[in-house]
């Protein structure tokens, strides 16, 4: 219980800390000792030293996979807000609120991630959503990021309100919020449960599609991480998004061998569009910004793998996924930030201009492109490795698919070092000062790490 | 213990090449590692299994362990590689490269993944070193060389990358069938699978390495590639890089699949078959040193795919001492093929005549590489495509004697090559050449003593890989 308090708290207290100040660099710091404040007492929240209980009569189950859930969604803006702070602070007049609106969303995170209810989940939801509505129209006098406000808005609202109406048709049928109770989510088989129900999950499981922006559902991604501001895009293409999938996980996670035929098929057609959308779009996109929306439309048909699968390997696996895509997309945005040219050409001849942030951003891209060594290539195995578990021929079918598009994504992320290392040019980059290339640099040696030795990362998990 | 210094010594060699600034110490630098590794690798032939393997944790959780198997075929590839590497860095000391550090370090971080490869007995730990020997190709080639090398290089990646992910799926696939859910390559050696599971994830494998070797029809790649490489680039692909797929067959499928490995070979010598017909062919029509030499090394690679199918204890001695062989007798052609460019200018077939009367030191060194490339008796090659030969014979009658074409053909382009760019009368780009330098000279001569002296006594080499087969087979 403690990230969904003390997250909300600490938005309060920053949304109160413009009113004493008005320095945005100490609104930063503050935010920052916050985030660490949070992650600290998530930690002691994990291994029970000091827990804030409150009587929730079983509408929030914290399981040591939520909490660590909520360690790493905390500790990867916690990266995100060091890296890219500066770039926070000046999107606009309001330092303060941004900082707060991200406080916001990861109480939502760590609802999402320890729900046991239907309702806390839609609340999750909400509370997570709403301020992300607000961040993309941060940049008030664009006209791109206002477009994208008001478009993620509708189409937001609409997804809302169909999961709310699966949420009462299931509620309808059942006669209960509880996600347990809910049993044909899991293996029982959907063919002896009432329509009502059926479509109820149906019309869940779209909604939840769409927040985590798998095709057919993603036709506002694009739009609203190319329009939004940079520095918010990439928080939530990464972590909003990991968010989503945990949720989708606890929703369906439960102690069966395999999902429902059901799930299986619909499952199966959505990773495969999501695959093909989102990759082979990707390729005809000439801003990086954009490409990497699409890119987060494919990633998030890789990370399907692991609903699909739905076992201890996948639940691990999206953990790790999660954490490598967080990692990688951050570090790219953070360096996308600092050039001004969107454009592939802006990249051209990055090496030469600034040696350093082109090795780690080819180091990003390795581990987005799923390369051994980097923590990108553990996340794609463990997505494999999972779907492989379960068996079944529709499953070897969907990870040959899944690798070919894998190979097709190493197509457009390596045009960002093509354009790095091989192309004439004089990139242009502002101000990097040497402590944001040595945070660059260490983000590098983590994925690096990571890549080396996920046991680390996987360990904690169980201890 | 040996095998983790195989690795090791190029890996931080490599390293440390990236901060040397100035031009010749990191060429003497570079020499130096190599040289290193040359030695670690004799000091492994007078090791026993425990010095020369390791085997100790690495991903716990997932049951991946860091194990070495170095038998006697890894043992011959390290060695040509060790040998190899050497000979490129002293062949080609006098080229220049703008960022030259970056050159040898990338070379030298190859080096280590091709160790890697040879040496590992855990599927993940083979899988991790070979995608990392890809990832310094990729930057070699796409950084140094000729003019539309961005693009060819690009396929090669994708290609090889798509390649080794289905074998990841095949890999995968394994090891959720070992009882202890484990990586060891003497698990996946004790296997039983059924004749579908064999049938199906023998072909995820056998892409990947075709590709890698390559064998028609996945070797579109390859020509391309290794003109636009610069020479010293290729001569890593072609002599020891190919050797990949064709060492990764013997080790990691044979043993693993015998029925499909059985079931499939038909269609396997068939397609390499018509890829070394296919390619002789190519290889005559063609006007550029360069690619004749990539085709006539698409023709020999897809005779050593046809013998290993052949599966008998003749065609896998063959193929095992021929992947030496090989990788010694290309490395000899690239070198000239470089001095040549490095002299005149041109690789063209058209522009160059009567060089012998410019460069005879170099005429009679080609003399001696061409014969081996034809393999006659007396120089290394022969041994080894007559015992393929004599293999696939056994096998099947037919497909020995339509690849033996081949080499009626190999004779046809190369004596062709030797003809148009050594004889004949000088033209405006030969007019004015003189003789290679002393350091393309010794690399020449030491491969040229090594053809001969293992054309006439391959004792040593086929005793080396003599564990290696008896095991496959008694397997």
């Amino acid at each position: 219980m403690n990230a969904i308090i003390i997250s909300a708290l600490m938005g309060v207290l920053l949304m109160f800390a413009s009113m004493a100040t008005s320095n945005k660099q100490i609104i930063k710091n503050v935010a920052i000792v916050a985030l660490l404040f949070l992650l600290c007492s998530n930690i002691a929240d994990t291994y029970s030293w000091c827990t804030i209980k409150v009587n929730t009569r079983d509408m929030f189950v914290f399981t040591k996979f939520g909490l660590y859930f909520n360690s790493l969604a905390i500790a990867a803006t916690l990266i995100y807000v060091l890296l890219s702070g500066n770039e926070i602070i000046k999107t606009g007049n309001y330092a303060a609120e941004y900082f707060t609106l991200i406080f916001f969303v990861l109480c939502g995170i760590s609802i999402l991630s320890s729900f046991n209810n239907l309702l806390m989940m839609f609340l999750g939801i909400e509370i997570m959503s709403i301020p992300l509505y607000i961040l993309t129209g941060s940049a008030k006098k664009n006209l791109k990021s206002n477009e994208a406000a008001l478009k993620y808005f509708l189409m937001g609202s609409f997804s809302t309100g169909i999961l709310l109406m699966g949420i009462a048709l299931v509620y309808g049928a059942s006669g209960t919020f509880d996600i347990h109770q809910v049993a044909p989510i899991g293996a029982n088989g959907l063919q002896h449960a009432p329509l009502l129900e059926v479509i109820g999950l149906l019309l869940i499981f779209s909604a939840m599609l769409f927040k985590v922006s798998a095709a057919p559902f993603h036709f506002w991604a694009p739009d609203v991480y190319d329009g939004s501001p940079s520095v918010f895009s990439s928080f939530m293409m990464t972590i909003v998004k990991a968010a989503g999938f945990i949720a989708l996980i606890n929703l369906f996670y439960i102690k069966a061998d395999s999902l429902a035929q059901l799930w299986k098929i619909l499952l199966f057609i959505v990773i495969i569009v999501t695959l093909v959308v989102g990759n082979i779009t990707a390729i005809f996109q000439q801003s990086v910004k954009r490409m990497m929306a699409y890119s987060s439309i494919a990633q998030a048909g890789f990370m399907l793998f692991a609903l699909y699968a739905i076992n201890d390997v996948s639940k691990e696996g999206i953990l790790l996924y999660a954490v490598a895509y967080t990692l990688a997309t951050v570090g790219i945005f953070a360096i996308l930030v600092k050039i001004e040219d969107y454009t592939l050409e802006g990249y051209n001849g990055l090496a030469k201009t600034q040696p350093m942030l082109a090795f780690v951003n080819a180091i990003f891209v390795f581990s987005l492109a799923g390369i051994p060594l980097t923590a990108g290539f553990f996340a794609k195995y463990y997505m494999l490795a999972a779907v492989i578990k379960t068996g079944g021929n529709a499953g070897i079918v969907l990870v040959i698919i899944g690798v070919i598009f894998a190979a097709v994504s190493v197509y457009y992320y390596f045009k960002i070092l093509q354009a790095m290392y091989f192309n004439e040019g004089d990139a242009k980059v502002n101000n990097v000062s040497a402590g944001f290339k040595y945070g660059l640099f260490l983000l590098a040696l983590t994925i690096i790490f990571i890549g080396i030795f996920p046991d680390t990362l996987i360990n904690w998990f169980y201890f | 213990m040996i095998s983790v210094l195989l690795i090791l010594i190029p890996l931080v060699a490599g390293l440390i090449s990236f901060f040397i600034k100035s031009n010749n110490a990191i060429k003497q630098w570079s020499l130096f590692a190599s040289l290193a590794v040359l030695g670690v690798v004799l000091w492994g032939f007078t090791c026993n299994n425990n010095c020369l393997n390791i085997d100790t944790a690495w991903l716990a959780t997932i049951g991946s362990r860091f194990t070495t198997k170095l038998d006697g075929m890894a043992l011959s590839l390290c060695l040509l590689s060790a040998i190899v590497y050497p000979l490129i860095f002293v062949s080609t000391y006098k080229n220049e490269y703008h960022h030259a550090n970056n050159f040898y370090g990338l070379m030298l971080l190859a080096l280590a993944g091709l160790m890697g490869v040879f040496v590992a007995a855990d599927a993940l730990l083979f899988y991790f070193f070979w995608e990392l020997t890809l990832i310094p190709m990729y930057f070699l080639c796409s950084r140094w060389g000729g003019e539309k090398r961005i693009a060819v290089t690009f396929k090669f990646f994708v290609y090889t990358f798509l390649g080794s992910l289905l074998m990841l799926i095949g890999i995968l696939y394994l090891y959720y069938k070992t009882p202890n859910h484990s990586f060891a390559l003497t698990d996946f050696y004790a296997l039983h699978l059924s004749v579908k599971e064999q049938g199906f994830i023998f072909w995820l494998f056998f892409i990947a390495f075709a590709i890698k070797m390559p064998i028609f029809p996945f070797h579109t790649w390859q020509p391309d590639t290794y003109e636009q490489s610069t020479t010293a680039v290729t001569m890593v692909l072609s002599a020891v890089l190919v050797k990949m797929g064709v060492f990764a067959i013997i080790r990691w499928m044979l043993p693993v699949f015998p029925l499909a490995v059985s079931s499939n070979a038909t269609i396997v010598i068939v397609l390499s078959v018509i890829g070394m017909l296919y390619a002789s062919l190519l290889a005559i029509k063609q006007d550029n040193i360069k690619k004749m030499i990539a085709y006539s090394s698409i023709v020999h690679i897809g005779l050593m795919c046809a013998a290993i199918f052949a599966n008998n204890e003749i065609a896998l001695k063959g193929v095992i001492l021929q992947m030496f062989n090989h990788g010694i007798n290309i490395l000899g052609l690239w070198i000239v093929a470089d001095a040549i460019e490095q002299k005149t200018g041109t690789i063209q077939f058209s522009q160059l005549g009567g060089l012998a009367q410019k460069q005879p030191v170099l005429a009679i060194l080609f003399m001696i590489m061409a014969l081996a490339n034809v393999a006659l008796p007396l120089t290394n090659a022969f041994i080894g495509e007559f015992l393929m030969f004599s293999g696939l014979f056994q096998y099947n009658m037919y497909a020995s004697g339509i690849a033996l074409l081949s080499i009626i053909l190999a004779a046809v382009y190369t004596l062709n090559m030797m003809q148009k760019v050594f004889y004949g009368n000088t033209l405006q780009a030969t007019e004015n050449t003189t003789e290679i330098s002393t350091n393309v000279q010794f690399a020449l001569i030491v491969l040229a003593i090594g053809i001969i002296v293992l054309g006439v006594y391959p004792q040593p080499l086929i005793d080396l890989s003599k564990d290696t087969v008896m095991f496959i087979l008694g397997k």
